[in-house]
């Protein structure tokens, strides 16, 4: 009987390792579900990670395990282990590695960057529908005033003129288009506000249609606030004074939470409300339903004051309201963001 | 021992001493300059303020156990998750590892009577305890601070402005602390090394230290910039980060973060020193890889400078910076990787004690690893536009910060306790401390990365009821972390008072601090000793009485 060489043991270990770590990084199913064309991209590089990640994870954990129990000091022993103080090949070995594995994600990061438009925020910002933010405007002025504009006509009409948009623009395939459906996001304590420049709509959710190239370009009124969709994999900061953007396609219908990611006030953890993602019928029949509405009472839905930046920021200075923005306390905007408990969550999970 | 102690020349030839020969109780709550004393003090101090932070957390954590807003009311929720992250930042981990350890041993390990400026590390001390009685006002004057402990304006400018102020003071001052303990450390470390200590020679714990101390200098003062001009703008009209009159909101970001970045490896670098001294010790080897591993220490002292925007992904950056500081992120790995693999390398082969301290020890290195692994995950720009500020940033940083300062510093609490009171730790209390502390931070900080990826942000005192079943288990894990404390601290006291005698060096250790009595003397030996090996020689010395196994054997160093 011959006993089986160490070098086989390796080799069989590190096929062990090797599988077990791509099948995690396959199926870990920590993510929600994708709904945007940028969210398969991030899982992607998030699935190469776990899998480099558990590889690793079970080579030094078993090592150290493998450590204690081989290498604890047995009873009566006294004297102390091999004066090994170090090894160069094997330093050089696990600098390299690491080095190596470091610099392959940084590139496939940069590649899924560029991918997900990361690169060209603000890259077509002079869409002529910005002019439809002036609040005193209502949603009959403007209409046909916005089928006569061009593009860029009206690039200095608000904060989108400032030469620096943050966030993520349109993906390579996409940037000589227009967006399809542009949004203009508010955040405010503690409600989302979503204008729809092309037709005056104002509501407390999104509504956007699926397959569509949308926009949206991300404000804040009183403190930083952050828009989030986990299942489009998105994020942005609603900066006060700095204009921020995101474009995406969702490419699953559905109700999606819209959940404020920074800290920005006592009731930061209640800004929440949804994302529906309509299919093209729908979002049609939506905007129809929600003009017809708007031209019957000739009132949009705005805040009662329409209060400028300063002047809520100066209100808020002096006020410090503990509770809800009283402006708002009558737009159906605050009931529909407060009403949380009513998102179809459990639709847009995992099935 | 091989170390002699030679005599060079008694020191009190300068003429008298002004210290009796033994310090009283009541000098450790005095202005005195002994660094040992100020180590104490730096320690004492910080786990009384571990008490106060690990309060608030189970206050939040009891919050979070249900998904409404149905225990504390959310302003003072919010006070809660604002200053149980500035005290266990500001008030423990910084003043227990950098104040308390290095105070304490760096001195003892390069053979040193003192610190360089002995009052100057007194003052540095004495900054804090104001500080904490400042942020403890914050909450009777106002309700506390309530806009995170990052403080971003403008709802730091509109939120609690007299507890905020106060919030900004008391940073202000354990800053200024943090500088002067700093210049303190690099120059004893440079000037008052035993004339027979080379540079390769000193502990790997100086190392970390002098990274440290570096990162500190360097950081510090930006972050009290931002502190006074955010105070300004709070009180007097200024409008520095007011974006109505022509401020900016992200210009704080870059000079909060500037600092607050390097500030976690201002609580880590000290850690890896702490690891580097034990796991030797107590695993009977030489460390592997000596040079890689304080190399390391500056490596990632001056990449930690350069990585700060990694925070600030989805705020106002350009896509450059996004890019630009997802590789200089990942970089870091690089010489973190290589410090966990030096010690896993030390570990092979060793003939590891199990004590309380080598657990702690080893439990950190295994927390480090998931911790340092998720760390990569968020370096990545794309991946963390996703997560950022959600449960799964809350789960990472609690496993490097709890899984790996936290241990640390119970891990040089159980090495070195033995010196710092002449007295040892129980050791049975020890091993139920760090079951219960295991057990509880794996139950606690793993279902935060999945709630963060699946949608729950950070910072909230209410949530989707989807999340609630995670949360509950997250909660018991907390309470578990709470009951583990209890019988670390019966332990401390009630050893302290009645342990078992310790003697100079009860772990057989070949670093400096074992070669003078527990508790050291005032001005640490009688003459000052002489280097006659390296720190971590263990199974060298001898050859002629190698055992059977070949292997020396213990009695050949004792």
């Amino acid at each position: 009987m011959k006993q089986i060489p160490a070098p086989f043991w390796t080799l069989v270990l590190g096929i062990a390792v090797t599988l077990i770590s791509l099948w995690v990084g396959q199926n870990h199913n920590l993510l929600p579900v994708q709904a945007s064309e940028q969210a398969p991209l991030v899982d992607d590089l998030f699935g190469v990670m776990v899998t480099i990640g558990t590889a690793l994870f079970i080579v030094v954990q078993g090592a150290i395990v493998y450590s204690m129990i081989r290498f604890r000091r047995r009873k009566g022993d006294d004297t102390d282990g091999p004066p090994i103080e170090g090894n160069l090949p094997l330093e050089a070995f696990w600098t390299a590695i690491p080095s190596i594995i470091v610099v392959g994600l940084g590139l496939y990061s940069v590649v899924v960057f560029q991918e997900m438009g990361g690169f060209s925020p603000g890259g077509h910002h002079g869409h002529g529908a910005m002019v439809a933010m002036a609040p005193q405007q209502s949603v009959i002025d403007v209409a046909p005033l916005l089928a006569q504009m061009g593009p860029g006509e009206n690039a200095d009409a608000d904060v989108y003129s400032k030469s620096q948009v943050y966030g993520f623009g349109a993906s390579p395939l996409l940037q000589p288009n227009q967006p399809d459906v542009t949004v203009n996001v508010t955040g405010m304590q503690f409600a989302w506000i979503f204008r729809y420049p092309d037709t005056g709509i104002t509501d407390g959710e999104l509504h956007i249609p699926v397959g569509k190239d949308v926009q949206l370009k991300i404000e804040a009124q009183d403190v930083i606030h952050s828009f989030w969709v986990p299942q489009f994999r998105l994020k942005q900061d609603a900066l006060p004074g700095e204009p921020g953007e995101l474009r995406f396609v969702a490419t699953r219908e559905g109700t999606y939470p819209v959940v404020c990611a920074e800290l920005c006030g006592s009731y930061h953890g209640a800004m929440r409300t949804q994302v529906i993602v309509h299919s093209p019928e729908d979002y049609a029949d939506w905007v129809a339903s929600r003009v017809a509405e708007a031209t019957s009472t000739t009132t949009v839905a705005q805040p009662l004051e329409n209060p400028s930046d300063a002047e809520y920021l100066a209100a808020m200075v002096k006020d410090r309201p503990t509770a809800i923005a009283p402006d708002l306390a009558q737009s159906p905007v605050q009931i529909a963001q407060m009403d949380h408990t009513q998102m179809d969550h459990g639709a847009a999970q995992n099935p | 021992m091989a170390q002699a102690e030679v005599s060079i020349k008694p020191t009190e030839a300068q003429g008298g001493h002004g210290h009796p020969d033994k310090w009283k109780w009541y000098d450790y709550f005095t202005f005195n300059v002994d660094h040992k004393v100020i180590g104490i003090q730096y320690l004492v101090t910080s786990f009384l303020f571990y008490l106060v932070g690990g309060f608030m957390a189970v206050l939040m954590r009891t919050e979070l156990a249900t998904p409404d807003s149905d225990f504390l009311s959310p302003e003072l929720y919010n006070a809660f998750l604002t200053n149980h992250g500035t005290i266990m930042i500001f008030l423990w981990i910084v003043p227990a590892a950098i104040g308390g350890f290095g105070n304490f041993l760096i001195p003892l390990m390069i053979g040193a009577r003192d610190m360089a400026f002995p009052k100057l590390n007194a003052l540095a001390f004495w900054l804090n305890p104001p500080a904490g009685a400042v942020l403890a006002a914050s909450f009777f004057l106002g309700g506390g601070a309530q806009s995170g402990w990052t403080s971003y304006p403008p709802l730091s400018e509109i939120t609690a402005n007299l507890p905020q102020t106060l919030w900004c003071v008391a940073l202000i001052m354990v800053g200024t602390s943090s500088i002067l303990g700093s210049v303190n450390f690099l120059v004893t470390i440079w000037k008052m090394r035993v004339p027979s200590m080379a540079w390769d020679q000193m502990p790997l714990f100086c190392w970390a230290m002098v990274a440290t101390s570096i990162l500190a200098l360097f950081a510090t003062p930006v972050l009290a910039a931002a502190l006074i001009l955010l105070t300004f703008d709070i009180n007097f009209g200024t409008s520095f980060f007011k974006p109505d009159a022509g401020g900016n909101v992200v210009v704080y970001q870059h000079l909060f973060w500037f600092y607050s970045h390097p500030a976690v490896y201002l609580m880590i670098l000290p850690i890896f020193g702490i690891m580097s001294e034990v796991i030797p010790v107590h695993a009977r080897k030489p460390i592997f890889g000596y040079k890689a591993i304080a190399y390391s220490s500056l490596t990632i002292c001056l990449v930690g400078l350069f990585v700060w925007v990694h925070h600030m992904f989805t705020s106002g950056t350009a896509p450059w910076m996004r890019i630009f500081f997802t590789i200089s992120t990942l970089i870091v790995a690089v010489p973190t990787g290589v410090k966990i693999f030096s010690w896993v390398a030390t570990l092979w082969g060793g003939k590891i004690r199990y004590t309380t301290a080598m657990l702690f020890a080893v439990g950190l290195l295994s927390m480090f690893v998931f911790g340092g692994l998720s760390g990569v995950t968020l370096g990545a720009a794309p991946f963390d536009i996703h997560v950022h500020d959600t449960y799964y940033v809350v789960g990472h940083f609690h496993y490097v910060l709890f899984g790996g300062s936290v241990f640390g510093i119970y891990s040089g609490v159980y090495h070195w306790f033995p010196k710092i009171t002449g007295r040892m730790l129980n050791e049975g209390l020890g091993k139920v401390h760090f079951v219960l502390t295991f057990i509880g931070t794996i139950l606690t900080f793993t279902p935060m990365h999945n709630l963060g990826m699946q949608g729950m942000p950070r910072r909230v005192a209410m949530y989707d009821p989807q999340f609630a079943h995670l949360n509950q288990l997250v909660t018991v894990g907390a309470y578990i972390l709470a009951v583990s404390v209890i019988p670390f601290y019966i332990n401390v006291i009630w050893s302290w008072m009645a342990g078992a005698k310790a003697g100079p060096n009860p772990w057989n250790a070949l670093t400096m601090e074992w070669t003078t009595d527990s508790p050291p003397i005032i001005e640490n030996w009688e003459v000052l000793p002489v280097l006659t090996h390296g720190p971590y020689e263990y199974g060298m010395d001898k050859a002629d009485q190698v055992g059977p196994a070949g292997e020396p054997t213990e009695a050949t160093r004792v």
